[in-house]
């Protein structure tokens, strides 16, 4: 079983009001207390208004659940979700521009996105660019493969996760109503 | 109705019952000013020497009456002087709501006169912070403002208003403050998280839970945090220390939220804490932590804090509990609606042997009294003894803080103001404007130090230009007490810059400003200093000589276990 207080990636799931200032309040609280954002990915959601931000961190069990906490009082956000390895599914999308001057490269190239199951979006004489999406170690599989060729350019969106099975963000919980007792502005 | 934005803004204050302001104008507030005049009578405001002033009036103010507090400032350095004040506002969850105005929209983002991103500056030291550039929800976002200002766990809120929304019109309509809930972005709020619009309940099972685990303790202890003196749960806590016949300490913040003289009463806990205090949080079994977030100054080494109790943390934000020290069990609630909870379903317990052992130490320092100085404990009881029991105690920071809550008894919440979190020198003169301008009826003094009160003492003017008669005790020692003590204690004497010999003469000071000084060093002239200056009616500065080396006792040192006493 792993340790409580081994610092690993971490990630947290949240909902956010959409509204100017919300983002560098999240991602203040984060160098506020002295950790810095592997990965961030911000979207909209089902509802209008509100926008789903998935933070990677690199912190111990305690201090996750602190950050949680302190994330949960900020009146903009929602709710805070730290998701548990087993029971989420990641996603990552990640473009690679890579040089390929010869054919040759080109075909090297082409066959190690099949491996991969990246496409090719984008083709030059000079270079070819790869879209692959999947979890952070399928991502970096194909990057360090890649390394091989000359790696001209890489995007990644950094991660986005959810739950498996019914579970889901919005569930209520004792300790979700605890923290909205605080928010409540009766 | 349509409005202007700065006629929207009055309006909205008026919504609030806001009726006394403390700010300090400028250019980009200017049309919010120019409405002012036609609210005069209604709301008034009140000018003081300098914006933090005004904040920490604000907060004085908000202290003292359970009301929101309001300041004003222009944008750039009238923001940025806010800022100590907002900070000291937040660390001690007072809910005030700052407003300034900043540079008009074609102006912003260009390094205009006067710009500064305060709602940038303000993020870290507030509960919640609001630009408003479109004037049509300018009266929405005050009333959500002052929402979240004074709900849950109090705060302050900051609202940053272009200088073109304050004079661009819009559609203003009335909306009564009960009926705020039901109206736009408050509305919102509620329903996203409550199915509807009612104050969620406190868990039964969490308050049957301590219910037993009171019954089962054999060596039960209370303290008495913020929390209680914010929820205005002083009677609740009370009889709730009474019935469980515990010993029972007060942190700083938690002055006022037992009552002084009940014989519970230990005194306040954690680094200067008494001996009772701090030896009974060692021995005890089961300790009951009320609205008290365990700083660093209570809790001073987590590790062996209470290492022998359950601890049990009541607080209304979630987010505390397990912060500071690791708990066994909490509630999670309004401390008035909790300790009525509890109340109702204890019954009188009795642990004698326990307090009699808990009060076999002293819950006050006794001082050595002679020469030519006074001591803390004489100017302290002195005080007590002349001014009505009801008198509020407004304190800046540094030894007079912690003489002033170890010998000073309070009783009800409002009673002492102190910045005990951000611990702001320079607080007291402004909150004690602040108090007394809330609460006329009452006397209010204020105590500080020599160093704290240099810092902020311009706003003796507006007491002055106001009639707000406040007397100032200075407890002069011609240092800075506090950080003298650290060095006395464990720097080797190493007096590093903090020997104040030097002026203003702080009796010649007040009659500068038209005010009234005295300088004493006995306790006669005491005396007759403080009748002197009760009689008058006016502003007043007491200069109370003390030795440069006295020290505030007990002390544990930071990090240190919780009854290793500093050999003083």
């Amino acid at each position: 079983m792993d340790n409580m207080n081994d610092v690993k990636r971490q990630t947290l799931a949240m909902l956010v009001d959409n509204e100017p200032g919300v983002l560098s309040q999240i991602a203040r609280l984060f160098s506020r207390k002295g950790y810095n954002i592997e990965a961030f990915a911000a979207g909209p959601t089902e509802n209008p208004g509100v926008t789903r931000i998935t933070i990677d961190v690199m912190a111990d069990a305690p201090h996750t659940e602190l950050l949680c906490n302190q994330l949960r009082k900020i009146y903009p956000v929602h709710s805070v979700k730290w998701l548990n390895a087993e029971s989420s599914i990641y996603r990552e999308l990640m473009l690679v521009k890579v040089r390929a001057e010869t054919s040759e490269r080109r075909n090297d190239v082409m066959q190690l996105a099949n491996i991969f199951r990246a496409q090719i979006i984008d083709v030059s004489l000079q270079t070819l660019t790869l879209g692959i999406s999947g979890d952070a170690d399928k991502l970096s599989g194909l990057e360090n493969i890649l390394r091989e060729f000359d790696i001209l350019e890489i995007a990644r969106t950094g991660v986005v996760a959810m739950e498996r099975g019914t579970a889901t963000i919005n569930d209520e919980s004792k300790e979700r109503g605890e923290f909205s007792y605080g928010k409540n502005v009766l | 109705m349509k409005l202007s934005g700065a006629d929207i803004l009055m309006e909205c204050l008026l919504e609030q019952d806001v009726d006394t302001i403390f700010g300090y104008p400028g250019g980009t507030i200017l049309n919010v000013y120019d409405a002012l005049v036609k609210y005069r009578g209604r709301i008034n405001h009140y000018l003081t020497a300098h914006e933090q002033g005004a904040s920490h009036a604000a907060d004085g103010y908000a202290r003292s009456t359970g009301k929101v507090g309001v300041a004003f400032a222009t944008s750039g350095p009238g923001a940025t002087n806010l800022t100590t004040g907002v900070a000291t506002a937040y660390m001690d969850s007072s809910p005030v709501v700052f407003i300034s105005c900043n540079v008009a929209e074609n102006l912003i983002g260009k390094d205009s006169f006067q710009e500064v991103d305060s709602t940038g500056i303000m993020l870290p030291i507030t509960k919640s912070n609001f630009q408003v550039t479109d004037v049509n929800k300018l009266a929405d976002t005050v009333r959500k403002a002052f929402a979240i200002a004074r709900s849950g766990r109090p705060g302050p809120v900051f609202i940053d208003i272009l200088k073109n929304v304050t004079a661009e019109m819009a559609e203003y309509e009335f909306i009564p403050r009960r009926e705020h809930k039901a109206a736009g972005a408050i509305r919102s709020l509620y329903e996203r998280s409550l199915a509807d619009f009612k104050v969620p309940a406190i868990d039964e099972e969490d308050i049957d839970k301590l219910v037993e685990m009171i019954n089962e303790s054999e060596k039960p202890m209370l303290i008495c945090g913020g929390g209680v003196v914010r929820a205005r749960a002083h009677k609740e806590f009370n009889e709730f220390s009474n019935l469980v016949d515990a010993p029972t300490a007060i942190t700083v913040m938690g002055g006022g939220g037992m009552q002084g003289r009940n014989p519970h009463t230990t005194g306040m806990i954690g680094m200067h804490g008494s001996q009772a205090s701090n030896i009974a949080c060692d021995n005890c079994d089961l300790l009951i932590a009320v609205g008290c977030r365990f700083s660093d100054r209570v809790a001073l080494d987590p590790q062996s804090f209470a290492k022998q109790a359950k601890i049990v943390h009541i607080d209304i934000d979630r987010s505390e509990i397990n912060k500071n020290i690791m708990t066994d069990h909490h509630i999670i609630g309004d401390a008035k609606d909790v300790l009525r909870m509890l109340n109702e379903r204890l019954t009188q317990q009795e642990h004698t042997e326990w307090k009699n052992f808990v009060f076999s130490y002293p819950t006050e320092t006794v001082y050595e009294e002679g020469g030519d100085t006074l001591t803390p404990k004489q100017v302290c009881d002195t005080i007590a003894r002349l001014v009505p029991q009801d008198t509020i105690v407004a304190t800046d920071v540094g030894q007079h803080q912690m003489w002033a809550i170890q010998h000073f008894h309070f009783d009800y919440p409002g009673q002492l103001i102190t910045s005990g979190g951000f611990g702001t020198m320079g607080f007291g003169l402004g909150a004690a404007i602040g108090a007394k301008v809330g609460n006329p009826d009452k006397m209010v003094i204020h105590v500080a130090g020599d160093g704290s009160f240099r810092m902020n003492c311009n706003e003796l003017c507006t007491e002055q230009y106001y009639n707000i008669p406040v007397i100032t005790f200075i407890f002069d020692n011609r240092t800075l007490g506090m950080v003298r003590q650290w060095q006395n204690l464990i720097y080797k004497k190493n007096f590093s810059e903090t020997t104040l010999d030097r002026g203003p003469d702080f009796v010649k000071l007040a009659e500068a400003y038209g005010l009234h000084g005295w300088r004493v060093n006995n306790q006669k002239d005491l005396e007759k200093a403080i009748l002197e200056a009760m009689d008058c009616g006016e502003g007043c500065v007491i200069d109370c000589m003390l030795d440069i080396d006295e020290m505030v006792r007990p002390m544990v040192g930071g990090g240190s276990h919780i009854t290793d006493f500093m050999k003083i």
